[in-house]
C-alpha cells in the first residue's frame, strides 16, 4: 500500500497544474511514529509532503465540511463511505469533487504495536505486508495482518465506493466477516452487566471530545455538548455525564456511522467508544438492511417513510 | 437503549390519537403497573453529594 504513493503525488500535480482543483486534502508524516496527520496541499511543493502507508486512519470527509473550493480528496473504502454521507447530506456538492479513491488493506493499530514494547518506538516502516518496528537497541519484523485496527480487520468495504481516479487495482473484499460478534456478546449481558461493562468501559474518559472533533459526522456549528441554553448534557466528569455524552453522540451517528475508527483512534485514553456506533450499525443493518454510504441515489432509512418500516416495538 | 442497560420494559412507546382518551388511559395504567413492578432506576441516577 505505500507504494501508492508516487501515483498519489502525480495525480495530485496533475490536477493542481490543470486547475481542476484548488487543493488537496491528504496526510502528511506526524511528529511521531504510527501518527500521520491529515494536511491540504495546495503547491507542487507541498505535494511532495504528502504521505501514503498504514497509518492515515483519520477520516479525511471530515475536512471537507461546507467548503466552497474545488477539492482533490484521498479516499480509502470508509472515507469515500463518508464523502457519499457528506454529499447526501449537502455538506459539499459531488461537483466541488475529485475523488482519488484508495484501495485499503487496513490501517494498523499504534496502541496494539506500542503495546508489545517496552521503550520508545522511534521509526515504523513497512513494506508489503510486513510493518518493521525500530527503538532504541530493538528491531522486530511483524506481519501486517495481526496488526490491525479491529475496524479495519473487521472491513467489508475496503475499496472506494466513488471515485474519479483509482490510484490502484481494486484490492479483494474480506468475505465471511464476523462483523458483530462483540456486539452480541453485550446484548447477551444482564442489564446490570451492561450498566457494569459501559461504566468500565467509559470511565477513563477525559471529555476531551476528540472523538467528536475527529468523526466526519460530527459537524454541527454546536455540539449539543457545547450548548449552555439549554444545557442538555452535565459538562462535569460524573460517570452519568460522561455516558450521556457518549449514548448521546452515538445516536446522532445512527445510520451515518462506516464504522471508519477516527473516534477510536483519535481517543488519548484509547475507549472503544465504537461498540456504541456499532451496535447502532448493526440494527440498522438488521432492521433496514441499510449500509451508510454506500450509493448517492438512495435516502437514508432515517429520513424517509415506508410502510414496511419495523414498528413491532410500539404498543 | 437496552444495550446500554436500561431493563427490557422500562422504556415503551404507544401510539395514541388525541381522540383516543380510554385507550390513553389504558396505556398510562399499563405502563404505570409494569414500572412499578421494575422499581427506581438506578441506571442513570446522579447521586448528588450529601450535605452535612
Amino acid at each position: 500500500m505505500s507504494n501508492y504513493i508516487d501515483k498519489i503525488k502525480e495525480a495530485a500535480n496533475r490536477l493542481l497544474q490543470d486547475c481542476r482543483v484548488d487543493l488537496v486534502i491528504g496526510f502528511r508524516k506526524g511528529t511521531v511514529p504510527m501518527m500521520n496527520e491529515p494536511c491540504i496541499a495546495k503547491t507542487p511543493q507541498e505535494v511532495q509532503n504528502l504521505v501514503w502507508d498504514s497509518n492515515c486512519g483519520i477520516n479525511l470527509a471530515n475536512y471537507l465540511t461546507n467548503r466552497k473550493e474545488k477539492i482533490a480528496v484521498i479516499a480509502k473504502g470508509c472515507d469515500s463511505r463518508n464523502i457519499v454521507t457528506h454529499i447526501i447530506e449537502n455538506k459539499i456538492k459531488r461537483e466541488q469533487l475529485v475523488i482519488i479513491g484508495v484501495p485499503c488493506t487496513g490501517m494498523i493499530d499504534k496502541r496494539k504495536i506500542n503495546a508489545m514494547f517496552e521503550g520508545e518506538i522511534r521509526e515504523v516502516t513497512e513494506a508489503e505486508n510486513n510493518i518493521t518496528v525500530r527503538g532504541n537497541g530493538f528491531e522486530k519484523v511483524l506481519d501486517k495482518k495481526e496488526l490491525l485496527q479491529q475496524n479495519c480487520a473487521l472491513c467489508i468495504h475496503r475499496n472506494p465506493v466513488i471515485y474519479d481516479e483509482l490510484i490502484s487495482e481494486k484490492v479483494a473484499e474480506q468475505k465471511d466477516v464476523d462483523r458483530y460478534e462483540d456486539i452480541r456478546e453485550i446484548e447477551s449481558m444482564s442489564p446490570e452487566d451492561k450498566e457494569k461493562y459501559f461504566d468500565e468501559l467509559l470511565a477513563p474518559c477525559i471529555r476531551c471530545y476528540a472523538c467528536r472533533n475527529a468523526c466526519p459526522l460530527c459537524y454541527c456549528p454546536t455540539c449539543f455538548v457545547d450548548e449552555s441554553r439549554p444545557q442538555w448534557v452535565g459538562k462535569s466528569q460524573e460517570p452519568n455525564d460522561v455516558k450521556t455524552f457518549h449514548f448521546l453522540r452515538a445516536y446522532h451517528c445512527a445510520g451515518r456511522c462506516t464504522d471508519c475508527g477516527a473516534c477510536e483512534r483519535s481517543c488519548p485514553v484509547g475507549i472503544n467508544m465504537r461498540l456504541l456506533t456499532k451496535k447502532l450499525e448493526k440494527d440498522c443493518f438488521d432492521l433496514f438492511g441499510w449500509e451508510a454510504g454506500m450509493s448517492l441515489e438512495v435516502r437514508p432509512p432515517l429520513d424517509t417513510y415506508k410502510p414496511s418500516d419495523p414498528n413491532d416495538f410500539i404498543k | 437503549m437496552e444495550l446500554m442497560g436500561m431493563e427490557h420494559g422500562r422504556l415503551q412507546f404507544s401510539w395514541v390519537s388525541s381522540a383516543e382518551s380510554t385507550k390513553f388511559v389504558e396505556v398510562v395504567k399499563a405502563v404505570t403497573a409494569a414500572i412499578k413492578t421494575l422499581g427506581p432506576n438506578t441506571n442513570f441516577a446522579k447521586i448528588n453529594a450529601e450535605v452535612a
